[in-house]
């Protein structure tokens, strides 16, 4: 097994598997709102694919990024506006 | 001018796509294979699996190039593409090109849909796949098709504990499907056995999703009988899958009731411009696979190695229909979504604003229906089913781009 990867998501460290996408470190971080939507509710990934735009997070400083096509590299700083 | 110039430029690199890039190759052609997503082989396969990889050893034996991550967001000259990746824009150019888009889950609005937790059955898998850990969560299952089974497995082998599954179709419909299809019953069987102790519950749906910012529970009701709330952790639900026809259309591509329409050779309504898989029509991965292979023999001019398949397709098309038919959706869905229920999540516009509206068009000017990130993909499908409204056009940006790729 190759080793884990660390992020941070809002400033917590969370290790991943190789691989991971950035919405399953998102959810191990215990974060289910990864978006409020316009009138401020809360949000999270729905099709898993790169279609809905729920689950857009800011990736090292980029905003709306989908979390669900985007891989973990070590070191990178996920942030939810949930 | 095109950055990268070559014969043939597959789009999707899902069972479709990758036959077809393969046997386009084989014909000596120089072809290029990009997707969207970081891995190759779609959501069924999604990069992980043995197929995926077993036809990306070969695609890559081939010398197909492979370009991951990577969004078709624009057509901005004849027979090129406007691509953008996280590195930034690129143009590609082709001769011949072969849309393999595949298709997303259909997903109806009802009230508490838009809670977290509340997924796609196949977004569900794919962040299980990922890493997530599913153990002992609490899990049901519901909305329509065969992908409930598989998604209900996969969940259950994780360690989730899977409620239950509850399928829109008559438990008529359901047996009549399987009984015709005995090759595709064993694989069946070999599900249900994975199943062992989940009810499978027919003519059943969800009505509404509770929990303050997230999921605690989902009320069912069956047709003619009970409705029960039960709790739970997640959601996974689609109400069948819609093929993703937008690239098509913004290239002029005419689409047939299915999907994007296509002739004998998989050619669509535009030379040169091909299409297989689930974008033309919802019918599962062999059919997928033989259509990918027509289109990829086709583009690459062996029209004998194209025609020789003509026979599997028929075959499996015949599995498709029988598909669409037992699992036809059932009128009472359109109820599920009450006035105030959002069906537009990007723009958050609720049922009753748009029952003022018409048309898409209009509910689009007059609401912003559609109008978001998602550029009605996800509504879109709703709309269909719930008002019979087409969406007739496409304008680019097909995707969400950043302003420096479109300033080229």
């Amino acid at each position: 097994m190759p080793d884990p990867v660390k992020l941070t998501v809002n400033g917590v460290t969370v290790a991943v598997a190789a691989g991971a996408m950035v919405s399953t470190a998102v959810a191990m971080a215990g974060v289910s709102a990864y978006r409020r939507s316009v009138s401020g509710e809360a949000r999270g990934p729905l099709c898993g694919m790169g279609i809905c735009f729920e689950c857009r997070v800011t990736i090292d400083g980029r905003a709306h990024c989908r979390s669900c096509q985007v891989v973990c590299r070590p070191g990178m700083e996920v942030r939810t506006d949930g | 001018m095109a950055d990268r110039e070559f014969d043939v430029v597959v789009v999707g690199a899902g069972p479709a796509g990758l036959a077809a890039a393969c046997r386009a190759a084989e014909c000596g052609r120089r072809v290029a294979m990009l997707d969207d997503n970081p891995l190759p082989g779609g959501q069924i396969w999604r990069g992980a699996s043995r197929e995926a990889a077993g036809w990306m050893r070969r695609a890559e034996r081939l010398g197909v190039e492979w370009m991951a991550g990577a969004r078709v967001f624009d057509a901005p000259a004849p027979q090129q593409l406007a691509v953008e990746t996280l590195e930034g824009e690129c143009r590609v150019g082709y001769r011949s090109l072969i849309l393999a888009t595949g298709a997303r889950e259909r997903f109806l609005p009802f009230p508490g849909w838009t809670l977290p937790n509340v997924m796609g059955a196949g977004g569900l898998q794919a962040l299980a796949k990922s890493g997530m850990p599913i153990e002992g969560k609490k899990v049901v299952v519901a909305g329509s098709g065969p992908l409930l089974l598989a998604v209900a497995h996969y969940l259950r082998a994780h360690g989730a504990d899977v409620r239950l599954i509850a399928e829109q179709a008559p438990q008529a419909a359901v047996v009549r499907f399987v009984i015709s299809y005995p090759r595709k019953l064993v694989r069946g069987l070999a599900l249900r056995a994975g199943l062992l102790g989940v009810p499978y519950i027919t003519s059943c749906w969800p009505v509404s999703a509770h929990g303050r910012e997230k999921l605690e529970s989902v009320t069912l009701r069956r047709a003619g009988g009970r409705t029960w709330t039960e709790d739970c952790d997640y959601l996974a639900y689609g109400f069948g899958l819609i093929p993703n026809v937008e690239l098509a259309v913004l290239l002029g591509c005419r689409l047939s009731p299915a999907g994007v329409y296509v002739d004998e050779f998989q050619e669509t309504s535009e030379a040169g411009i091909f299409a297989a898989g689930e974008a033309t029509g919802i019918g599962g991965l062999e059919l997928s696979l033989v259509e990918g292979e027509i289109a990829g023999y086709a583009a690459g001019g062996n029209t004998d190695g194209a025609k020789s398949l003509f026979g599997a397709r028929k075959k499996h098309r015949r599995f498709a229909a029988a598909l669409e038919k037992a699992f036809a959706l059932r009128q009472e869905l359109r109820d599920l979504p009450q006035a105030g229920t959002i069906v537009c999540r990007c723009e958050d516009v609720t049922l009753e604003r748009l029952q003022s509206c018409s048309n898409w068009r209009e509910a689009k000017l007059h609401t912003r229906c559609g109008m978001g990130p998602c550029q009605g993909r996800i509504c879109g499908g709703a709309a269909e089913f719930l008002f019979d409204w087409q969406s007739e056009q496409v304008r680019p940006p097909v995707f969400p781009a950043r302003v420096r790729s479109m300033s080229r």
